[in-house]
């Protein structure tokens, strides 16, 4: 097909075109919000398993915007490590749209930013252009911090405004690296700095650029002590924003460090700086232990939930650190797995948290007592994203693990392969803390405050659709099916491992 | 030292303003306030951006048509671009951080971050 490089500026556009149409439909009615969004999001999904399907099988798709040379201009590009992000983040949009049919946030505006934040991600994953990466950056925070603040109590506008300040500091921190970069080498593409980087007359200007990016992205995938503004943001957030942000949001920003490091700076050109590696390495594994013990004394599931993003997005900031010292191949593929992984399982604890705060009336650990008797299906599925958190095998969270693991071991990193064993010990504290609730605590044994349960204004029973079981419970089946698919996931991985690890 | 000063002084500023505005950020209990600081955080770095930008004799980055090229000396454009493209970033997250404070203010009536936080442990 010849119009396939058309494919990644649609991507982009598309949304944010479609992102207007809610606002000017709202002037005739109200309800079209949710209907341009499904469309728009399906056709993303559709358009980015076309490209992921020629990206996999011819190789990486470019395109060049206005024409203009990539010396100066702006070029779009997917390849094999974009696309599963891309696959991801157009999965998880039209998925997360089935709650919130019912479940709200209503409202043609909500729909309006919720679509400038699937086209500000889908920028993030295809851009080839580091200071187009800031503005994607951008566009997505300004999105994020309007979704979180459209939740009903006045936290929200705190949480918000809190991640505003910070994320912007964060952003701000990266635009300052660009700066560096575009002194020591004149230009912004990422494949022009890849060769423009080792042959720079100034390597300290360089050096200083690496490290506010490493400031800007460590604060902007909430890594300990720069997290402050994720679990209040999850938290405050609307219960059908939270599974949106949570999955995507970090991990884009996530995936840009990933980028940055391997095809912008080079694997070869960062190991040669000293204490870079040791830098990134103690980021993640310090992030690792401060999260899960944060999470381990939470009291709200939800917040808990965000605490072990913190842990989690460790994970891939160690395997990161691991690339770096040890040029490890197998260390990145566990990365990118893991990110993906992550973004789904925590995409369905999110929903089925919603579903269990509108069904049941729980928000805390205790109050999740019995929960297994009571709603079977949600409480089981929430059980098995629970476990593949964890890493028990054969789920997703399993495959990630044991690559970055044994990434580590043959860097002969012994620390960093300890720090993943023992966090997995330590999610196990905070998972297993749920399921004992969920499974073993029966509701009587607790002074259980059932008028907490919502109650409908109109008198009647709050409905549960089938659709948002059935998205929850599909996330789950997802989560334990895509363990297997790990080996598949390396291998469509392998073209672009060649190439930034020749 | 001196030579820093003399030849490089735009790089000392931009950087005194960082931190300045980084410091206002952090220090002031006032919300509005800590906006600004951000803002000036950002603006420090757009002229960062145009500070590098500058030759010696350069003109404006326009070119006539029947100059040779090599015989104008122009300011890269690149920084220019990025700066006006940051510039509008920036007016947007200003304009979402001041009506989120606006409602913060609406719900809570104070602007102060150690009078907030009193308020919200009351509830």
């Amino acid at each position: 097909m010849s119009n396939v490089d058309l494919i990644p500026p649609l991507l982009i556009a598309a949304p944010l075109l479609a992102a207007t149409l809610p606002i000017i439909l709202g002037l005739w009615t109200d309800r079209t919000g949710w209907s341009v969004a499904a469309i728009t999001t399906t056709g993303l999904f559709a358009a980015a398993a076309t490209l992921a399907s020629v990206v996999y099988t011819d190789g990486q798709v470019t395109h060049t915007l206005g024409g203009y040379p990539r010396e100066y201009g702006i070029e779009l590009v997917a390849d094999e490590f974009s696309m599963l992000i891309a696959l991801l983040v157009t999965a998880v949009a039209t998925g997360v749209l089935v709650y919130t049919r019912q479940g709200g946030p209503r409202g043609n505006t909500f729909y309006t930013a919720y679509l400038l934040l699937t086209g500000g991600l889908l920028g993030i994953t295809l851009t080839g252009d580091v200071f187009n990466l800031f503005v994607f950056l951008e566009i997505t925070s300004i999105a994020t911090y309007a979704l979180v603040a459209s939740g009903d109590g006045p936290e929200s506008a705190v949480a918000a405004l809190k991640y505003l300040i910070i994320g912007t500091m964060a952003a701000s921190m990266y635009l300052i690296g660009v700066a560096f970069l575009l002194m020591a080498t004149g230009t912004l593409n990422m494949i022009e700095l890849a060769t423009a980087i080792p042959a720079a007359e100034r390597p300290t200007l360089i050096r200083t650029g690496f490290g506010f990016i490493v400031v800007g992205f460590a604060t902007k995938v909430a890594q300990w002590p720069l997290h402050t503004w994720q679990p209040s943001a999850y938290q405050q957030a609307p219960d059908g924003v939270t599974p949106l942000i949570a999955a995507l949001v970090s991990t884009a920003s996530a995936y840009a460090f990933g980028r940055l490091i391997v095809t912008v700076f080079g694997v070869d050109y960062l190991t040669a700086i000293p204490n870079a590696a040791a830098i990134v390495l103690t980021i993640g594994c310090v992030s690792v232990f401060a999260g899960t013990v944060l999470a381990v004394i939470q009291t709200e599931v939800k917040r808990m939930l965000a605490y072990s993003s913190v842990s989690q997005f460790g994970l891939v900031i160690a395997a990161y650190g691991v690339v770096i010292a040890g040029s490890s191949e197998t260390a990145f593929i566990g990365a990118a797995i893991h990110l993906i992984g992550h973004g789904l399982v925590k995409a369905g604890l999110f929903l089925g948290v919603a579903l269990v705060a509108r069904s049941y009336g729980a928000r805390t650990v205790d109050e999740y007592a019995g929960l297994a008797k009571a709603r079977p299906v949600v409480a089981g599925s929430i059980a098995v994203l629970l476990l593949v958190l964890v890493g028990v095998p054969p789920g997703v969270g399993f495959v990630g693990k044991w690559y970055i693991a044994l990434g580590a071991v043959q860097s002969q990193l012994w620390p960093v392969a300890a720090v993943i064993f023992l966090s997995t010990m330590l999610t196990l504290a905070y998972a297993a803390r749920l399921l004992e609730k969920m499974y073993f605590t029966p509701p009587a044994a607790l002074d259980w405050p059932r008028t907490r349960e919502p109650v409908a204004t109109d008198g009647g029973d709050i409905d549960v659709s089938v659709g948002m079981l059935a998205i929850v419970v599909v996330a789950a089946l997802g989560a334990v099916a895509l363990g297997f698919a790990g080996g598949t996931i390396a291998e469509l991985l392998e073209p672009f491992l060649m190439e930034v690890f020749n | 030292m001196i030579e820093l000063l003399t030849s490089h002084y735009t790089y000392v500023l931009v950087f005194v303003l960082l931190g300045l505005g980084i410091y206002m950020t952090i220090a002031s209990e006032n919300l509005v306030k800590k906006l600004i600081g951000v803002s000036l955080f950002q603006t420090a770095i757009f002229l960062f951006f145009i500070s590098m930008a500058y030759i010696e004799g350069g003109s404006a980055p326009i070119v006539p048509h029947e100059a040779n090229p090599g015989e104008l000396m122009v300011a890269s454009p690149l920084p220019q671009v990025i700066v006006l493209t940051a510039i509008v970033v920036g007016i947007a997250l200003t304009a979402v951080g001041l009506a989120l404070v606006i409602r913060i203010y609406a719900e809570y009536g104070t602007l102060r971050e150690d009078t907030l936080r009193e308020v919200r442990a009351d509830e």
